[in-house]
């Protein structure tokens, strides 16, 4: 039984098409890369899953239902983002927010509770930082939170929106790890969406590669290959496989690069000196 | 200060007392989400409409108050439907707040009652507080204390993390909208105490000074109440001791005096209370090892 399931999925903004006719059905514990180039449809097919927005046509369930906004069956970790450093939140109040964010109230905890967020705390890893300011927290210790946030409500599936995007290598690394970790211990679906397969390669079961309105689904070994992304851009593509890394040429932008692209590298640098600065305070 | 307590048993000094305290947990418990949403400037742009919609209900009416719930209400909902993004929004404020304020100027030339009317709604008057008046401001207040008791979670999600809020099924939009509201409310209450000139002292200051205590957020709000009500009644007491000055001047002073000693002493002390993550080294790492054979 698929926990992800799409059946003659389409969505178009005007004229222009997204995907068309897309068959997906996603297992238990399965790991999806999403790929393809900006504005390809990745995130957009993410809404879809999030019940944020709907299939222009064709049928999309979650478990069986419906998606549907704030369900429990999707946990959801975005990309990192900076916090101002006074932003008066915690690491568990963010990760506190996975379990009643949504909920009426005042944030009173109460045993359960604070049982709840401590465990999810102690499976990313996170207790020493989890009372200190998100603001003063590196990307990769947020991203531990994000995750530990996502995964309280206990999901049936993992949406992560280039969860690794703006961390370093070695960050990219933990944070793909621990979500590889999550998914063969309590089985849940990863559906990741990602410019850059590199830092999951070792991880993936399958790869949906969106592109221009086409798509392609299978292995990374049957989906990156010169032949089959050459035919799905409609271009000389190459694709090469350095020491267990890929590296797509030809198509600018469009298809994902290594860390070495001048996009990712920027990132990288940047946060690289952040994490100095705070070492040596 | 003998003064002060004589004054004590009069009703103008005992209204005057509740007034400030009601406007003040309004304002010290919507401060730290003006602080975390960015929200500065729109309270300042709320509260200077609220002086245009002051000056015409004086005119109109000789109701102030009511002019002034008015403007805020209106000014509140045109930032709502204007500016999403912040950038926008600020802009927005801008030019509706200029364009209102000459209109106030206007309003105030055709004004020929009292002249202390119209420095009263810029720096406020709470001596001149009436029963009906202060009954406003009770209904207000509690108003705004049960909106955000209800709201305060969902609240502080869709502040502190819009998208991951929306994908939770928060209505993050809605909720800004409530905000909007409960702020011209405030405001409109605030105006009363210390004028619509200087509510940033009671809306902004004690929240930007809690943030200094604490990364706990329940802890900020509280401290920022408990600011604000020390900044407000403090100030009251203090102009009913010296009898000449304005109880504005006096709020303002106590509530940057506040804020001033929060940022010298209060990172002292979160730190006491927690050690910074500065410090420890960066528990990344370990796990690393364990994928890099992967």
């Amino acid at each position: 039984m698929a926990i992800v399931r799409l059946r003659d999925a389409s969505m178009r903004f005007d004229t222009r098409v997204l995907f068309e006719h897309l068959d997906l059905d996603v297992a238990p514990g399965e790991f999806l890369a999403v790929l393809g180039p900006n504005g390809s449809g990745k995130t957009t097919l993410l809404r879809v899953l999030l019940g944020l927005t709907r299939l222009s046509s064709g049928d999309v369930e979650i478990d069986g239902r419906a998606p549907r906004r704030g369900s429990h069956d999707v946990g959801y970790v975005p990309q990192q983002r900076a916090f101002d450093r006074d932003l008066p939140i915690r690491g568990r109040d963010l990760v506190r927010f996975g379990l009643d964010g949504h909920r009426l109230g005042l944030p009173f905890g109460t045993t359960r509770s604070r049982a709840l967020v401590d465990d999810a705390i102690g499976s990313v890893g996170a207790e020493r930082y989890a009372d200190a300011p998100v603001g003063l927290l590196s990307g990769g210790e947020q991203q531990r939170l994000r995750i530990a946030q996502a995964l309280i409500g206990d999901p049936k599936v993992l949406l992560c929106d280039e969860p690794l995007l703006s961390l370093d290598f070695s960050h990219q690394q933990a944070v793909s790890a621990l979500i590889d970790a999550r998914r063969r211990d309590s089985g849940t679906a990863v559906v990741f969406v990602t410019h850059e397969i590199n830092p999951i390669l070792a991880y993936v079961d399958r790869v949906l590669y969106l592109v221009g309105g086409r798509w392609a689904v299978g292995t990374p070994d049957e989906v990156l290959t010169s032949a089959g992304l050459s035919d799905l851009y409609g271009t000389e593509i190459d694709v090469l496989n350095l020491r267990g890394r890929i590296i797509v040429v030809g198509s600018d932008d469009a298809a994902p690069t290594e860390p070495g692209g001048h996009h990712h590298h920027h990132h990288d640098h940047h946060h690289h000196d952040q994490h100095h600065r705070k070492d040596r305070r | 200060m003998t003064g002060a307590v004589l004054y004590l048993s009069q009703p103008f000094a005992q209204h005057a007392l509740i007034a400030g305290a009601l406007v003040a947990v309004s304002c010290g418990l919507i401060g730290p989400f003006v602080v975390t949403r960015g929200m500065a400037f729109a309270v300042h742009g709320t509260s200077e409409l609220a002086f245009t919609g002051a000056a015409a209900g004086l005119l109109v009416d000789n109701n102030p108050i009511g002019g002034a719930l008015i403007g805020a209400l209106v000014v509140a909902s045109v930032i709502g439907a204007l500016g999403v993004r912040e950038r926008e929004r600020d802009a927005a404020i801008g030019v509706i707040l200029a364009f209102g304020l000459g209109v106030g100027v206007l309003l105030l030339g055709y004004y020929h009652g009292f002249a202390t009317a119209a420095t009263n709604i810029l720096f406020g008057n709470i001596f001149g507080v009436s029963n009906d008046q202060l009954l406003a401001l009770v209904a207000i207040g509690a108003g705004v204390v049960v909106v955000m008791a209800v709201v305060y979670r969902p609240l502080l999600f869709a502040s502190v993390d819009a998208d991951v809020a929306t994908a939770r099924g928060v209505p993050v939009r809605g909720l800004g909208l409530v905000f909007l509201l409960v702020l011209a409310l405030t405001v409109t209450a605030a105006a009363q105490v210390v004028g619509t000139l200087l509510v940033l002292s009671l809306a902004i200051t004690p929240a930007a000074a809690a943030q200094r205590w604490s990364p706990n957020p329940l802890t900020v709000t509280c401290l920022s109440i408990v600011f604000a009500l020390v900044a407000a009644d403090g100030g009251i007491l203090a102009s009913l001791a010296s009898t000449t000055v304005k109880p504005s001047v006096f709020v303002t002073s106590i509530s940057f005096g506040i804020y001033l000693v929060s940022r010298v002493v209060g990172p002292r002390v979160a730190r006491r209370v927690r050690p910074l993550v500065a410090d420890m080294p960066d528990t990344d790492m370990p796990d690393t090892d364990m994928v890099a054979g992967a």
